[in-house]
């Protein structure tokens, strides 16, 4: 018999519990790629210390949840009251306009006003959120390989075609099983194809065809791939959208170039260590400039939310200097805020000598970005396009299509998602 | 008392102490319930509670995921989505020549397709050769015969996920097959971005994950051959492989068909274990149906929900012709089990 | 001892080594080392340091690097096996390394630093264990909370699907009724409907009755198997009706004849059904990842996912976790693996 009222008891509590959302309950949705998930609950201690009355939940989840959960939670009118996202223009019809809630718009859009646009529906005046970190794609060398093959380091204005021959030359000589990797996703290699004189964006803001420049990069891409020049797992070894880095083959001086961007620092600083030096080199050059793509991952709040002035309050919170200050030092993420970046003197919460030059090199790159490069973040098809590049250049490289095949088959892609989103 | 006794005690306790209790509270409304509506009306007492939870959580879903082909749009709820007809059939069928993936409208469907093609085909003709070889194995005078058996049933019981991951762990560049080519001298390969040893890789782990559970099944078969065939066989001086060809495979052909139409079923929906081993790749080429539905319908970035359950409508079908095919296998094979 | 030996080496009429003997015993060896390595080396690899696993070759046992704490620096100093340049090899311990060239020092003589190649040292390690790829989960993620969760679904899940089961079972292979064989057919019909067929409308129908976001909504979609209905059904289509009859005779209710006859009498199916329903449960990873999204509702394998970040994986605690939420399926193997192979064979098939 008592076992079967705990039974009960058990039932009826977890009933219960399905009812959330109690007045001053604040629920984050976070994924984390290095420490920020530990940082960011440590920030929030301290909020909750001083707010007895605003209980916040961090619910730590995986990217994917992020990628694949949450699009339909938001669909459902569902979901939580903020999230950290990075789909964040195609979905921006479910955020929360906190222009009327925060304590100071003008603070909002002073200091965050360059991506405001990013994440909310075009022409909306709205304050959604902010960027929690802002990311530009650009490359890292492994300086011990270069060193030890004897081979300098190519210079400021070196191309893609210099990288890749300096790269092939150290992987020779140190007998490495490729000379460089590129992540898998589209985001990633825009920014080279941008550099070739690509432009995503028609006239009409929709998606234009695959251009010149595109296939002039992609084309050298699949060339060196099948050259066996760039490392082949990463690309070939997934179907579809699916993102895969090749970070650990450049932790592991398997590959003496690495083209990602300024996120891996943290992560290259913990993983690498002692094992050798590396430095990041910004983007290198095309026929049209020397460009990577700016994105990152912006927190927001969800319409859908039962207690918006507490999530206001939450994000004030998060967006104040100090507090945006004190986590782009301790997570290693480039901060958006204006004023933090005005004032400088960000103090890397870093003993790798490694970490201060790096991140300084991805912040001068910040400013060779090409206009073409800037129009993506905040363009509404963008991701639709990088899925479509990555699935069909990476079927390219397994042979299963030509280039001219692929090309169709991008455009055919593109066209269909713009249909169905009507 | 053994730690195995114990816990069978155990789990006995935990099980039962719910059912008796729900058992002699129900019984004194049931039997008026009984009285009133005849065995009829228990039979409709039987099965409701089970029927509801299915109705609700398998066919209502099943019923909307018509609906939800005969739609277009990217909402996930029905009211929000605009009535199309046929057309997203239309477009999973067009196709110039249904051989040549890259003249088809949807190409990757028809890849997914012509690759879930040659797995089943593949796959069910190892998973075949390989459980028939165990079992015969099993089925000799081998000593501690239940070891061996647990042996090959264990991995029948991993998680699809963990078996996908444990298997990329070892073939990945870096990983213990790797480790064994090397010290033997050879040059490590990149199993995973081989489009041979990717799809080689998808078959072999399949069939390490579920071989146990076929061979039991024609273990089961072997023993219950009667052992004076044999004997009468060894008498007249058989040889094996004509005992073999004349006796155990014609008496072991109901399990044996029961094995491969439920590896058939499977192979069909493969989808878990190779999408964590391989993602899909190299390029498109361990790209299943059921993978393909579930991109297409919530992972990826092009998702394009009606098109998902269009096809997944056409791969239903398929399956459920395989599901009356083994039912009708199952039905001879118990005819044949009764004449004995 | 003779007895030991002829039991082990049993084979063919006791004629010598037949080839078939030789090929069974390299099979089943052959097995033993595919069927159970790749988990042994799962185990092994879960207790590899972050670097270690990301160092090739690969090492088939973890080690961790040695360290000295050395007169006149604060932090301890890792050991390295260094080769002198006159030939010889020595333990040196490392200040620092600038690009390839390494500063060492022999611990013994602190004050004279020596520049080394670093392609001329290796790191001197020994076998340990990074235990805290296990104990951090605990300490940082809700591991416990996960695992409560995870228990609370298998169980109910399981004793649910047990009755359910068993009743419609139990009408569908005692009752004649009208529209039985086309239950019957229904069910087996979606017998082979694999869930991420349905997700998206599933996921609908469950957000419609407000199951989101709670256990129960994890636990009901996958009670109502129709595998197990299928099986009981078969099973208990081979227990005798006279049975049945001869208890209504003696007038007990058919409730009565379902749980104090049927029941008892299905046991092995019954048992084959829950260790099934119990492994089902415990591994499910999509439903559930689709339908809780706050944490304290997560089960292990979802909890397991957490680990996975866009642009990072944590491999060392996905192993380790991996190994733990392995641990509940080798306990139900070991334990009660007798009543799952004689369940299979005798109730897969009737």
């Amino acid at each position: 018999m008592i076992r079967t009222r705990t039974l009960l008891a058990a039932i009826s509590v977890s009933l219960l519990a399905s009812t959330s959302a109690f007045a001053g309950d604040v629920r984050i949705m976070w994924y984390s790629d290095g420490v920020e998930g530990d940082v960011i609950q440590d920030l929030l201690n301290r909020f909750m210390k001083d707010n007895p009355d605003i209980h916040v939940t961090l619910d730590n989840v995986a990217y994917k949840v992020i990628q694949e959960q949450l699009p339909i939670q938001l669909e459902a009118g569902q979901g939580p009251d903020i999230a950290r996202v990075t789909n964040i223009k195609e979905l921006a019809q479910h955020w929360l306009d906190l222009r009327p809630l925060v304590a100071d718009p003008k603070y909002w859009d002073d200091n965050f006003g360059d991506t405001l646009d990013w994440m909310r529906p075009d022409g909306s005046k709205a304050i959604t959120g902010f960027m929690t970190q802002l990311t530009l794609t650009g490359g890292f060398a492994n300086k011990t390989l270069f060193e030890q093959a004897g081979v300098a380091l190519p210079g400021d204005k070196a191309t893609w075609d210099d990288w890749i021959n300096a790269a092939a030359e150290v992987a020779k000589s140190q007998q490495l099983p490729a000379a460089f990797a590129i992540d898998r996703s589209g985001h990633r290699i825009s920014g080279a194809n941008v550099s070739y004189g690509a432009n995503y964006i028609g006239a009409d803001g929709k998606p234009a065809k695959v251009d010149d420049g595109t296939k002039a990069f992609v084309t050298k891409l699949v060339d060196w791939t099948a050259e066996g020049l760039m490392l082949k797992d990463t690309w070939v070894s997934a179907a579809g959208s699916t993102y895969r880095a090749a970070t650990d083959d450049f932790i592991n001086a398997q590959i003496p170039f690495y083209y990602s961007g300024s996120w891996q620092v943290a992560n290259l600083s913990t993983k690498i260590g002692d094992s050798f030096d590396w430095v990041a080199t910004g983007s290198p050059c095309g026929t049209a400039g020397c460009s990577g793509v700016k994105g990152g991952a912006a927190l927001v709040a969800i319409k859908y939310t039962k207690n918006p002035k507490d999530v206001a309050k939450v994000m004030d919170y998060l967006a104040s200097e100090a507090i945006v200050k004190e986590f782009s030092e301790r997570t290693l993420f480039l901060p958006a805020h204006k004023g933090v970046v005005a004032k400088g003197g960000l103090k890397w919460g870093s003993a790798d000598k490694n970490v201060g030059p790096a991140l300084d090199r991805f912040v001068k790159a910040a400013g060779e970005t090409l206009p073409a490069a800037d129009a993506l973040p905040p363009w509404k098809w963008a991701n639709a396009y990088y899925a479509a590049l990555v699935t069909r250049v990476s079927q390219v490289m397994a042979g299963e299509l030509t280039l001219d095949e692929a090309w169709g088959k991008i455009d055919q892609d593109i066209a269909d998602k713009v249909a169905e989103g009507k | 008392m053994s730690a195995a006794a114990t816990l069978k005690a155990w789990v006995g306790a935990a099980l039962a102490a719910p059912v008796v209790w729900l058992a002699s509270a129900v019984n004194v409304p049931l039997k008026s319930w009984q009285r009133a509506t005849g065995t009829g009306g228990m039979a409709a007492f039987f099965l409701a509670p089970n029927m509801a939870i299915f109705g609700i959580f398998v066919l209502v879903p099943l019923v909307i995921n018509f609906f939800y082909s005969a739609t277009s749009g990217t909402a996930y709820f029905l009211q929000d989505r605009s009535y199309v007809g046929l057309e997203q059939y239309q477009r999973l069928l067009d196709c110039s020549n249904y051989l040549d993936t890259a003249t088809c409208r949807e190409d990757l469907f028809w890849k997914a397709v012509h690759n879930t093609g040659l797995f089943v085909v593949v796959q069910v003709a190892l998973m075949t050769v390989v459980s028939v070889v165990t079992a015969l194995i099993l089925n000799r005078e081998i000593a501690g015969r239940s070891f061996w058996r647990a042996v090959f049933f264990f991995p029948v019981l991993l998680s699809p996920v963990v078996t996908g991951l444990i298997w990329r762990w070892i073939l990945q560049r870096q990983g213990l097959l790797n480790l064994i080519v090397h010290d033997m001298g050879g040059e490590p390969y990149n199993w995973l971005t081989d489009r041979f040893w990717a799809f080689t890789a998808a078959v072999s782990v399949s069939v390490w994950a579920h071989m146990g559970f076929y061979t039991l099944i024609l273990l089961a078969g072997l023993q219950a051959i009667p052992r004076d065939l044999y004997e009468a066989a060894e008498m007249d001086g058989t040889r094996p492989a004509r005992v073999f060809w004349r006796i155990t495979l014609p008496l072991l052909m109901p399990n044996l068909l029961v094995v491969i139409v439920l590896a058939l079923i499977r192979a069909v929906q493969i989808f878990d274990e190779v999408y964590v081993l391989t993602g899909g790749g190299p390029g498109t080429s361990n790209l299943y149906l059921t993978q393909y539905i579930y991109e297409i319908g919530f992972a990826s970035l092009l998702r394009n929900p009606g098109l998902a359950s269009a096809a997944s409508i056409l791969m239903g079908l398929v399956l459920v012709v395989l599901t009356l095919l083994q039912l009708q296998v199952g039905r001879r094979g118990e005819r044949k089990g009764a004449r004995q | 001892m003779t007895g030991v030996a002829t039991f082990l080496t049993r084979r063919r009429g006791g004629r010598g080594w037949h080839w078939t003997d030789v090929v069974s015993w390299l099979w089943l060896i052959g097995g033993l080392v595919i069927m159970f390595g790749p988990a042994v080396w799962l185990v092994g690899s879960s207790f590899k340091t972050p670097a270690q696993l990301a160092e090739f070759p690969p090492t088939i046992l973890p080690y961790v690097g040695q360290q000295t704490s050395v007169e006149g620096h604060d932090k301890p100093l890792t050991l390295y096996r260094v080769k002198l340049p006159d030939g010889s090899t020595k333990i040196m311990a490392e200040i620092r390394r600038i690009g390839i060239v390494a500063q060492m020092v022999d611990p013994k003589a602190p004050k004279d630093i020596v520049k080394i190649n670093i392609a001329d040292r290796q790191p001197v390690r020994e076998i340990g264990f990074e235990t805290g790829n296990y104990t951090e989960p605990f300490v940082h993620f809700d591991f416990l909370r996960y695992l409560r969760n995870s228990v609370f679904v298998t169980a109910m899940a399981t004793l649910i699907t047990l009755l359910t089961n068993s009743m419609a079972a139990f009408a569908l292979s005692k009752y004649k009724f009208r529209g039985r064989d086309f239950t019957m057919l229904l069910i087996v019909g979606t017998l082979m409907v694999p869930l991420s067929v349905i997700l998206v409308p599933l996921y609908s129908v469950v957000s419609a009755v407000g199951l989101l976001d709670s256990l129960w909504g994890v636990i009901l979609p996958t009670v109502a198997t129709p595998t197990g209905v299928f099986l009981l059904r078969q099973y208990m289509l081979t227990i005798p009706d006279e049975l049945l009859d001869a208890a209504r005779m003696d007038n007990a209710s058919e409730w009565q004849i379902y749980w104090r006859i049927v029941l008892p009498l299905a046991a092995p199916a019954l048992a084959v059904l829950a260790i099934f329903s119990v492994v089902w449960r415990w591994n499910d990873f999509l439903w559930p990842l689709v339908v809780l999204s706050r944490k304290e509702l997560y089960t292990l394998q979802v909890g397991l996912n957490t680990y996975a970040g866009q642009l990072n994986v944590q491999w060392h605690f996905i192993l380790a976790m991996t190994v733990v939420t392995m641990i509940p399926v080798v306990l139900v193997f070991v334990f009660l693996q007798r009543y799952i192979t004689s369940g299979i064979a005798g109730t897969g098939l009737k």
